[in-house]
């Protein structure tokens, strides 16, 4: 109950350690002959000293957050009785499973050993026990420096300063944040793909032309030889994003530069927030149009001119995700070809270019980074759509870039791979992990190719 | 347009509409010689309205040939609206209506025949502020060139680029670095890049919009050195709020006052002897 009440508890400590703070300037500056002799503003000392408070407090409460478990297991198991003590590492897990059952659900699942219901009680009082000593230490903490920061104020404290300082920590630590995350999600992928590795060997993987994923319990089942050969599902991706971006990047782009320059304001506060309506459909809708709707027109297009389109297939998934994408393209790039400067176009027509010219010499050229930028969004939107493609283009991963045949993506193998009851220590779940892993350093590599890009052809204005 | 009070005035607190709008329709008449001999634009009864205001009221003027015609005035006299008239830049601003007649060299430019793309590199431009295209200093100077088709090949389109340079006076400057951005330059640099830019397609008019109101007055006096000297070949006219500058680089000066054009005349003698009342107070200084 003090446990869960600490974070309010250390917030409304701060809160009332800045009107203190603050009171506490303001008799300071009284005493010193008015407001203008202090250093700073009475809120910048509330400011200082709720944070002095709150800091601190918060601090001890993260660091607890942290090791909780294993402290409290730690000393749960040195409680143990010697039998149980001395169990495999694996087994101990499972006891230790059992007692915190036992503890926060009151159930047993092995009938009620005595010595695991022992245990739960030990560690019911000793997550009491120890979690009331860490509310006393944060509270301590809390309040101790609130105090003595209060008792620092005096006129000449440059507390406006120090505020800054602090503010600076604070978002250097968000920033730190964003970055590790980052790169725990990396590691955490890179691990998993590298454990992949060690039962299937990468030139097979990156090289390798055939994909199905499966692992034979039994030496004599059928299609016990599984193939991990991500060749066709990265072709299947790279051929639905080519065909999504065909769609997408000419008529977003040549619908932003109509609604921009050659619109009238009224039609464009209407027609771009219509577009971007677009964005707001749910992928799934998007993906049964595609299936029930576009696939069915395609292939009977397809039987009428003589050619053979499978009921799913790559076409289907493609168009309606370069439909889906549109506004994408078309809202950033019409927000960039906006900003270019008027004195740009005016420049342009008066030396007499008409407003095509203007547009394709002048300003698509100017505000070019910002129309790659909308691009690369798509394009990361396209590599990552999973929705669509499952419905529309289909689970097999056919080699083939004809885009009337059935083919499968990453996202959506990856997807199959992790769903349902799964052992994650087969390399048909840990080929999810590599998979995820070439994927990424694709559209790392993407990016990079991009940024050159716009270096290269970028047209500054000022 | 800021409110002053006027010592001359005794100090007292009118506001310049009220002690400058009573003048009397007889006194908004042209003064001076707003005609020449064989003009190159000729411009009669000119009205301009923005949506229903009205931003000029029946401005005739000439400009001729080989001389350059300075327009001054008050900030909001409505110089700059008549300059955009001569090129038709006024007909990408939408609520713009433009009555009169215009014509240069005989044929009227708001003939519902006459094309504004040819028009418009026939009376080039030079904007406030320097403009360059975020593009290389060669191909700043190439773009009217190029679209409107005006060479046959890569030799000769490097000639109209290096001439064009040559006139502007920047060749010097800018010769072993054509392929760096234009927007690279000092502003006045840029600016003449603009005006290489604007000649580069071979004009008869250059209208000039304050072009030096951006510029260091080194940068200020290489461009006026520059309109003289392309004085030789094109008709300039070139809207300025400093009078030095009217008075340095034009032969006319055409004074605007709140959408009327008061006076026309040579330069010295609207400097020295101005004819008008409203002219004799702005160039003394009294307002403006």
């Amino acid at each position: 109950m003090l446990y869960t009440s600490l974070l309010p508890t250390i917030l409304l400590l701060a809160v009332a350690a800045y009107f203190l703070g603050q009171r506490r300037a303001e008799r300071v500056a009284s005493a010193a002959g008015g407001l203008r002799q202090l250093h700073s503003l009475p809120s910048h000392y509330g400011v200082f000293v709720a944070l002095c408070c709150a800091l601190p407090g918060l601090a001890v409460f993260l660091v607890w957050m942290a090791c909780e478990e294993q402290v409290i297991t730690a000393m749960v198991a040195a409680g143990l009785p010697e039998a149980l003590r001395n169990l495999p590492a694996n087994e101990l897990s499972l006891v230790i499973n059992e007692i915190k059952n036992v503890a926060f659900g009151g159930f047993t699942a092995s009938g009620g050993n005595p010595a695991v219901e022992a245990a739960a009680g030990s560690y019911l009082s000793h997550l009491h026990g120890v979690r009331n000593l860490v509310v006393a230490i944060a509270l301590l903490t809390c309040l101790l420096p609130g105090w003595w920061a209060l008792g620092r104020i005096d006129k000449d404290l440059r507390a406006r300063n120090l505020v800054e300082g602090m503010a600076r920590v604070v978002l250097f630590g968000c920033a730190t944040v964003a970055v590790l995350t980052t790169i725990g999600i990396v590691l955490s992928i890179v691990f998993e793909a590298l454990r992949f590795f060690q039962s299937v060997s990468p030139s097979d993987f990156l090289f390798g032309l055939q994909w199905s994923p499966q692992i034979a319990m039994r030496a004599d089942q059928v299609g016990s030889s599984g193939a991990f050969g991500a060749v066709p599902v990265f072709v299947g991706t790279f051929l639905i994003a080519s065909i999504a971006m065909a769609v997408a990047i000419p008529v977003g782009l040549l619908s932003a530069i109509y609604l921009s320059e050659y619109a009238a304001s009224t039609l464009r506060s209407w027609a771009k927030p219509a577009l971007e309506i677009l964005a707001g459909i749910p992928t799934v809708v998007y993906g049964f149009f595609a299936a029930l709707t576009v696939a069915p027109a395609i292939r009977d297009l397809g039987a009428m001119l003589g050619l053979s389109v499978a009921s799913e297939s790559a076409l289907a998934a493609g168009l309606i995700m370069g439909v889906m994408i549109i506004p994408f393209v078309s809202s950033l790039s019409d927000d960039v070809i906006h900003a270019v400067p008027q004195s740009l176009r005016d420049g342009s027509l008066a030396m007499g270019a008409t407003r095509f010219e203007t547009i394709r010499h002048v300003v698509v050229p100017a505000a070019l980074p910002g129309i790659v930028g909308s691009i690369l969004l798509a394009i990361s939107r396209a590599v990552g759509e999973t929705m669509i493609v499952v419905m529309a283009a289909g689970l097999s991963a056919n080699l083939s870039v004809n885009p009337l045949a059935a083919v499968t993506t990453v996202t959506v193998q990856i997807v199959t791979l992790l769903v349902g009851d799964q052992e994650f220590d087969s390399p048909k779940t840990l080929a999810a992990f590599a998979l995820g892993l070439l994927l990424f350093f694709f559209t790392l590599i993407l990016n990079f190719i991009a940024l050159r890009v716009v270096r290269r052809y970028r047209e500054h204005y000022e | 347009m800021t409110e002053q009070t006027f010592p001359l005035y005794g100090g007292k607190a009118a506001s310049l509409q009220e002690r400058l709008g009573d003048a009397s329709p007889q006194e908004r008449k042209t003064v001076g010689t707003p005609f020449v001999e064989e003009p190159r634009m000729t411009c009669r009864d000119v009205d301009v309205f923005y949506g229903g205001k009205q931003a000029i009221s029946k401005v005739s003027i000439d400009i001729g040939r080989n001389q350059v015609l300075a327009m001054i005035g008050p900030s909001g006299c409505g110089k700059s609206t008549f300059l955009r008239c001569l090129n038709r830049m006024n007909d990408t601003v939408g609520a713009c209506r433009v009555e009169g007649e215009i014509r240069l060299d005989g044929i009227d430019i708001y003939d519902p025949s006459v094309d504004v793309v040819p028009l418009r590199a026939r009376v080039g431009m030079v904007f406030q502020k320097p403009n360059p295209f975020p593009k290389s200093i060669y191909d700043n100077v190439a773009y009217g060139p190029r679209i409107h088709g005006l060479t046959k090949d890569k030799n000769e389109l490097d000639e109209i680029v290096e001439t064009s340079l040559h006139k502007a006076g920047l060749w010097e400057e800018v010769k072993d670095r054509l392929r760096e951005p234009g927007t690279g330059l000092s502003g006045g640099q840029q600016q003449r890049l603009c005006i290489a830019r604007a000649i580069a397609v071979s004009p008869e008019v250059i209208l000039m919009d304050e072009p030096c109101s951006a510029l260091d007055p080194i940068a200020t006096a290489k461009v006026e050195e520059l309109i003289a000297e392309l004085r030789t070949q094109y008709s300039i006219v070139i809207v300025t709020h400093a009078m030095q500058q009217a008075s340095r680089v034009s032969q006319r000066t055409a004074y605007f006052h709140l959408g009327d054009l008061i006076e026309v005349g040579p330069t010295e003698r609207i400097f020295t002897n101005p004819r008008h009342k409203l002219t004799e107070d702005y160039i003394t200084g009294r307002f403006g």
